[in-house]
């Protein structure tokens, strides 16, 4: 197949032969004109189109929807030093990324329609995956105005995803009527949840690691307190809420409490907080620096289950690169957080697919199904029939890889699985039927048409 | 050993080759010529991105009476303050040719980067980071505390530990570094902690610590203390609400001359009374308290420069080296001419400052 790469036309049409759909059966998929035209235990020859298809040989295989990132940050507008919104959406298609939802906190902020349609734009002319801007809430995230939801929302990016990520929304009045206001036009407000003045200059987890490395802690509660306040004023003015990066035992409880009580709240965890735990800051090295911190393995084991059990509903990546001066430093000087695109599908394998606690179906529920949901996201997170968009992926589950930084495609070294060896290797991404890794490599991007790339007065044009 | 980062990694053997060896250079610094050529042609570099004259001073008398060349870096004034990172910094002074880094710096963990990372090959001495540790204060300490309990028990301190040694801690343990290094080194000594501080100045987490803690100085007292040590207090504490006003935290935790009159009345006779300094005198100790014959406060300083010592030279001259008392004794007689004037000497001569650099 190698050779026959169709590139900016997206005109291909591939058949991928025996992959086991959502870790079940196997069957073909037909994709073609951005759609899967055909699924069939072996489609034959007279089905139109089969024959001309590039055959794609998924003995082995799984095959899943395209993966859905609720929260990624992909630094530009402001800081191309960390991430361009090219680097970072190559880095989305290599990790089994449809789509990825691109938080608001780039220099400018994202609070206005003209930035949010600037992001779309970038993405857009990238085209290796779906870039869903989330709008900030508050004007310059500075916790004090709203931010022109209702501009966002109707812009050309649609916005349907508001957050404040990196800072929380701490002042109740401010979160309450974000809450309301956006539910006219359907959107969620995202909170980070951390209350400032209970982490003032906290650097890790607060527990017995901290007490030992003399490190500032950042406690739990400061996590649960946001949540336990936020799920009962989304309860109050009927709003819908989700919570960014749960990271403590104590935060699943309360959403567990929530979810019982018909609360429309969702939840979110990284890779990273289902694998590792504070120990790692015992080394002082800032690629274990985060937030919310790495925590304790009773958190970790306890943010499992809630995945499994639909307590919490996604995998968010909190891909955050930096660039390696921002890391090469003092713990206390460090900026926080990590890559996680190349890595999610394989941390999630390793943590929840070979401990038992869940099945590949699972696996497209978390990381596509569900976060398509929250983000309003149309024709991303559908089933894999004859008539759906073809948003696809193909992956070996056999394969182990050992994690190498240098050779990511993001920007950003700072992963903190670097030298770890994984399970789990992404073959193939199909982006609206057009491939765009394939044999594990990057293919080539999608092209859209050249009316979805104009993003008016304040996007640019290709 | 190749740094001194901590207390909490030091081995009871590494421990007591330390304290034993500050006796040794102890005997050095009452003598008349208070020099070892040990560490000629050595640099020790002085990294302190926190002001601490009386430790940079410690550590500069230590390497000088080795008689390492020595230099200050303060990072005030510097181009670190300008933003050069801390990587920058230890890579010029590698290329400087430094043997010895001693850091004091206060973001906790600061010491550990550079040792972790390849950014310098030097030995890497911590000073004092953040809120974690300040390895040699304790040491120090464990030092002052080995000579009293010894000369009690009538033996000899050289190779002595701590077993069964009360020492109370008293003060701000959440912010500071001597008292997590002394728990973890009393503890590796034998000697039986107790922690006293309010609440509020108690990480969470202690109660893993192996020691004790005590919200009540007085209790802790009566139960009995050989060593009560205790620690500076921030006022600006105050004023983040971790206690309600200074005056209610000298009654309560402050070792005062109430407190003083009770070592007599309870017939805790040889109880010492420690402070590593600088001391808020009628804050978390009395002036009476200060001064008393009980106080080993000048006795810590002393200490500290034998401590030193012999932790430069315990990690410059290499594990193979000869112990330090040979060469105390070899080299006596020798030393004491050439060692007044050699720094100057290898000031005028950079090539033998720093040819021994190539060969490591
Ligand atoms: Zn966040």
């Amino acid at each position: 197949m190698a050779d026959q790469h169709q590139n900016a036309d997206n005109s291909g049409a591939h058949l991928i032969r025996g992959a086991s759909i959502l870790g079940g059966a196997a069957e073909d998929l037909l994709i073609r004109d951005g759609v899967i035209a055909a699924r069939g235990r072996h489609l034959d020859a007279d089905v139109a189109g089969v024959r001309e298809a590039t055959v794609i040989d998924a003995a082995g295989l799984v095959a899943l929807p395209g993966m859905v990132d609720i929260h990624t940050h992909l630094r530009e507008p402001g800081r191309e030093d960390a991430e361009t919104v090219e680097t970072g959406t190559r880095a989305a298609a290599l990790g089994g990324y449809t789509a990825v939802h691109a938080m608001a906190n780039s220099t400018p902020v994202a609070d206005t329609a003209g930035v949010v349609e600037q992001v779309l734009t970038l993405g857009r002319t990238a085209g290796w995956v779906d870039v869903r801007p989330v709008g900030a809430v508050t004007v310059g995230l500075a916790g004090e105005q709203l931010a022109e939801l209702g501009a966002m929302a109707d812009s050309r990016a649609h916005v349907r995803v508001f957050s404040d990520d990196g800072i929380c929304v701490h002042d109740p009045v401010l979160m309450r009527r974000a809450l309301e206001y956006v539910k006219a036009f359907d959107g969620v407000v995202a909170q980070h949840a951390q209350e400032p003045r209970l982490t003032a200059g906290a650097q890790m987890n607060e527990g017995e690691v901290s007490a030992v490395l003399g490190l500032a802690g950042w406690p739990a509660v400061a996590e649960e307190s946001i949540i336990a306040r936020d799920v009962l004023l989304a309860q109050h003015v009927g709003s819908r809420l989700h919570v960014c990066h749960v990271s403590t035992a104590g935060s699943v409880e309360i959403i567990r409490w929530a979810k019982s009580r018909g609360v429309n709240v969702t939840a979110e965890v990284t890779p990273h907080h289902l694998w590792l735990t504070d120990e790692l800051a015992r080394s002082y090295d800032p690629v274990y620096k985060v937030n919310p911190p790495l925590r304790t393995d009773a958190d970790v084991q306890a943010l499992r289950a809630a995945l499994a059990d639909g307590t919490i509903d996604v995998v968010g990546t909190d891909h955050a690169p930096h660039p390696s001066e921002h890391k090469e430093c003092e713990w206390a000087q460090a900026a926080m957080g990590m890559t996680g695109l190349e890595t999610a599908l394989s941390v999630v394998q390793h943590t929840m697919i070979e401990t038992g606690l869940m099945g590949w179906e699972d696996f497209a529920r978390v990381t596509s199904t569900a976060p398509a949901a929250i983000g309003r996201v149309q024709d991303q997170g559908r089933p894999l029939e004859a008539g759906e968009p073809a948003n696809v992926i193909l992956v070996d589950p056999a394969a182990r890889w050992t994690v190498d930084p240098s050779k990511m495609a993001t920007m950003g070294r700072n992963s903190p699985f670097a030298g770890r060896e994984l399970p789990g290797k992404v073959v193939a991404t199909f982006f609206k039927g057009h491939p765009t890794v394939l044999d594990g490599k990057l293919n080539t991007p999608y092209r859209w048409p050249v009316d979805a790339l104009d993003a008016g007065p304040a996007g640019r044009r290709p | 050993m190749r740094h001194l980062l901590s207390t909490e990694d030091l081995s009871l053997h590494n421990a007591i080759r330390i304290l034993d060896t500050a006796e040794e250079m102890a005997a050095v610094g009452e003598r008349e010529v208070k020099k070892l050529p040990a560490l000629r042609g050595r640099t020790v570099v002085n990294l302190f991105f926190e002001d601490s004259t009386r430790t940079r001073i410690s550590f500069e008398a230590a390497a000088k009476r080795l008689s390492a060349d020595v230099i200050n870096f303060a990072a005030k004034g510097s181009s670190v303050s300008k933003g050069e990172s801390l990587k920058d910094t230890a890579q010029t002074l590698a290329a400087m040719g430094a043997d010895a880094v001693v850091i004091r710096h206060w973001a906790s963990g600061a010491p550990h980067r550079l040792a972790a990372t390849d950014w310098i090959d030097a030995a890497v001495i911590n000073a004092g980071d953040g809120t974690h540790e300040h390895p040699t204060q304790a040491l120090l300490d464990a030092f002052t505390m080995r000579r009293h309990w010894s000369k009690l028990a009538g033996t000899p301190s050289a190779g002595a530990d701590l077993k069964g040694m009360r020492v109370a801690i008293a003060g701000d343990v959440l912010h500071s570094r001597v008292a997590r290094s002394n728990v973890w080194l009393l503890r590796t000594l034998g000697a039986e902690v107790t922690l006293v501080a309010p609440p509020t100045l108690l990480p969470i987490g202690v109660e893993k610590w192996p020691c004790a803690v005590s919200f009540d100085l007085d209790e802790t007292l009566a139960q009995g203390v050989d060593a009560m040590m205790m620690l500076r207090v921030q006022g600006e504490r105050m004023n983040a609400s971790f206690f309600p006003t200074t005056r209610e935290y000298s009654r309560r935790w402050g070792f005062d001359d109430n407190r003083l009159r009770a070592l007599d009345s309870l017939g805790l006779k040889d109880t010492i009374i420690m402070h590593p300094g600088p001391m808020n005198r009628g804050l978390e100790i009395s002036a009476a308290a200060a001064d008393s014959p009980r106080s080993t406060v000048l006795a810590q300083v002393r200490n500290g420069v034998s401590v030193r010592m012999a932790a430069l030279y315990l990690l410059l001259s290499g594990e193979n080296r000869e112990p330090a008392a040979a060469a105390v004794s070899a080299s006596a007689a020798a030393s004491a001419a050439a060692s007044s004037d050699a720094p100057a000497a290898h000031a005028a001569n950079p090539n033998l400052t720093y040819s021994h650099q190539e060969s490591h």
